[in-house]
């Protein structure tokens, strides 16, 4: 079975830096990775390169054995590949439901009417209905990071990459999330995560992998990789026993 | 999945019921206009719509779509040189020339959007300006049509179109409000359609609109073609009303491009009521302060300044922030009916 998303030999730098320096990475469907590495390890250019908002200098990108390297970023969210971002990237202007309805409408290519119950649903299950009439711009962090969360997921993803979704938040507010995301996974939605709070990923994926100077440095099982001597030199801001 | 609630989906808010209210005793005390108002009066509204037809589809362009055009002026002098030809040309009925300017620059706006979208941000909005300059300097090659000195419209054809002089200026001004509020009603059908949604995301994140399955070029390129469409038939009636066309009038960037943009940012950008709240401080400022001369394009440049800074957003988008109003409906709202049991598999 062909990995439903594959990066191969991916290179790209910005000026001097180099960012990606020939990734490779196979993800089979339903598995859930975890990617850590310090800041400006190339973590969040890795995830645009992915959803096509970064072009990269070499490689190809493939989705379920289809290359997409040249696909736009809104042909491969209709394929099944989500995002959330770092910085949550509310339609501000636009209500909560109307932010969920933008992306199940457009992220499946489906009428706006057909969407309403699979949305309604959705700001349930994300702890929003209660707010699904406000403007998205006057949203607390941990609900605009629910709400980025929703947007995903109204797309109907195969692929889920989250970027930094815990971060900020406090213990019991990431709890929430957690809880969802495994949910989400439960599903079979393949996820990819990259986060700093450490113990979250710990929690929820299978794989880990360590991003550093645009290469992977160690991957593998999530709780051997953290302990390992490598990474703990070179990732300084983590706490080994989290 | 989970459980069903009972929800309905509604457009329309307290305010947006009092605003259409008030919309449609707006609109039939305009309509009435020629049996209260006098000439002047009539000259000076059917104006004033033109400029909200023209601010309300730069809103669009600018506010919605994030394309800053500074060359709208192109379309405008384009219909209005299109009406000209038309009725010298080939004898067309004025009224229907404008509906076949429409048209015509729908078309040509195809090139012109294939040339300047390769532009970014500043450069784009350069780039139309070039164009509209090259269509002005195209404009006055033309000799049958006057060359650079113009034309007036041919005593017959202004004739034609009613007997008497009144009679002529009750058919414009109509005319002109039937134009406006189908270039208004246009905008509001397209806001609240599918395509609405998304250029409501546009207008406020490309990426993330991009990254939700949005074909943000597309969008882009059917408003700048739907703009170009309402902005030419609204540039035939303005030159239709002053029955007398030249390069330079038709294809002035401060009249049709620098004003626009003024009342746009000063009444609410990317809010459909911006453009009409902007065009009526903007008339009132010219009716009172056009005695001063050139002060009154400085006490113009002082408001906008004072407007940007002050609310960035403008007049509307103020009250709209701080109130939740809007005038009329374009928000969906998910309403849960609380009264029915949340198990129940049935929606209102």
């Amino acid at each position: 079975m062909a990995p439903i998303l594959a990066l191969e030999n991916i290179s790209k730098r910005f000026g001097a830096v180099v960012v990606a320096d020939g990734i490779d990475l196979s993800l089979n469907e339903g598995e859930a990775l975890g990617i850590i590495g310090p800041n400006g390890a190339g973590k969040t250019t890795l995830f645009g390169i992915a959803t096509g908002t970064v072009t990269p200098d070499a490689g190809r990108v493939l989705f379920d054995g289809k290359d997409i390297t040249r696909l736009a970023p809104e042909g491969r969210c209709r394929l099944g590949l989500a995002r959330s971002f770092q910085i949550p990237q509310p339609f501000s202007g636009m209500t909560v439901f109307e932010n969920v309805v933008v992306a199940a409408a457009f992220g499946n290519n489906e009428r706006e009417a057909a969407v309403y119950d699979r949305c309604a649903d959705l700001l349930e299950r994300c702890a929003l209905a209660a707010k699904a009439n406000k403007r998205a711009g006057g949203l607390t962090l941990l609900d605009r990071k629910r709400l980025e969360l929703a947007r995903a997921l109204a797309t109907k993803p195969r692929v889920l990459l989250l970027d930094e979704v815990a971060g900020g938040l406090t213990e019991h507010e990431c709890a929430t999330l957690i809880a969802l995301i495994k949910d989400v996974r439960a599903e079979g939605v393949t996820i990819v995560w990259i986060e700093h709070v450490v113990h979250a990923l710990l929690a929820t994926v299978d794989r880990l992998a360590v991003l550093h100077g645009g290469k992977f440095i160690a991957s593998g099982d999530p709780h051997k990789v953290i302990r390992s001597a490598e990474v703990a030199e070179i990732y300084m801001g983590i706490d080994a026993d989290a | 999945m989970s459980e069903q609630v009972r929800y309905r989906v509604e457009h329309a808010t307290r305010s947006s019921r009092i605003g259409v209210g008030l919309i449609a005793i707006v609109l039939m005390v305009l309509a009435l206009a020629p049996f209260w108002g006098d000439r002047q009066m009539l000259r000076l509204l059917a104006e004033l719509l033109t400029f909200v037809a023209l601010a309300s589809l730069w809103n669009l362009l600018a506010g919605y779509a994030g394309l800053v055009s500074v060359g709208q002026q192109a379309f405008v002098g384009l219909g209005g040189y299109l009406l000209f030809a038309m009725v010298i040309l080939a004898g067309v009925h004025p009224i229907a020339a404008i509906f076949i300017a429409g048209p015509i620059a729908a078309a040509v706006s195809i090139p012109v959007a294939a040339l300047t979208f390769r532009l970014r941000g500043a450069y784009f909005a350069i780039g139309t300006w070039v164009v509209a300059e090259v269509f002005r300097l195209l404009a006055s090659q033309v000799s049958v049509l006057g060359g650079g000195s113009g034309v007036s419209l041919p005593a017959a054809a202004v004739i034609a179109m009613a007997p008497t002089r009144q009679a002529r200026e009750f058919e414009i001004y109509w005319l002109a409000l039937a134009l406006t509020v189908l270039v208004l009603a246009a905008i509001v059908t397209l806001l609240r359609s599918r395509h609405g949604l998304a250029l409501t995301a546009i207008r406020d994140n490309e990426v993330a609109a991009q990254s939700n399955g949005i074909d943000v070029t597309r969008v882009k390129l059917i408003v700048y073609v739907l703009t170009a469409f309402g902005t030419a038939m609204i540039g035939a009636l303005i030159f239709l009303m002053k029955l007398r066309i030249s390069p330079d009038t038709a294809f002035s960037v401060n009249d049709w491009t620098a004003f626009v943009i003024f009342i746009t940012v000063i009444g609410g950008i990317g809010r459909i009521e911006g453009p009409i709240i902007g065009t009526i401080i903007f008339f009132f400022m010219r009716q009172t302060l056009s005695d001063l001369g050139s002060l009154y394009l400085l006490i113009m440049g002082a408001v906008a300044i004072v407007v940007m800074l002050w609310a960035p957003k403008g007049l509307w988008g103020l009250i709209a922030e701080r109130y939740g109003w809007q005038a009329l409906p374009l928000q969906r709202h998910l309403v849960f009916d609380d009264t029915a049991p949340r198990s129940r598999d049935k929606r209102a």
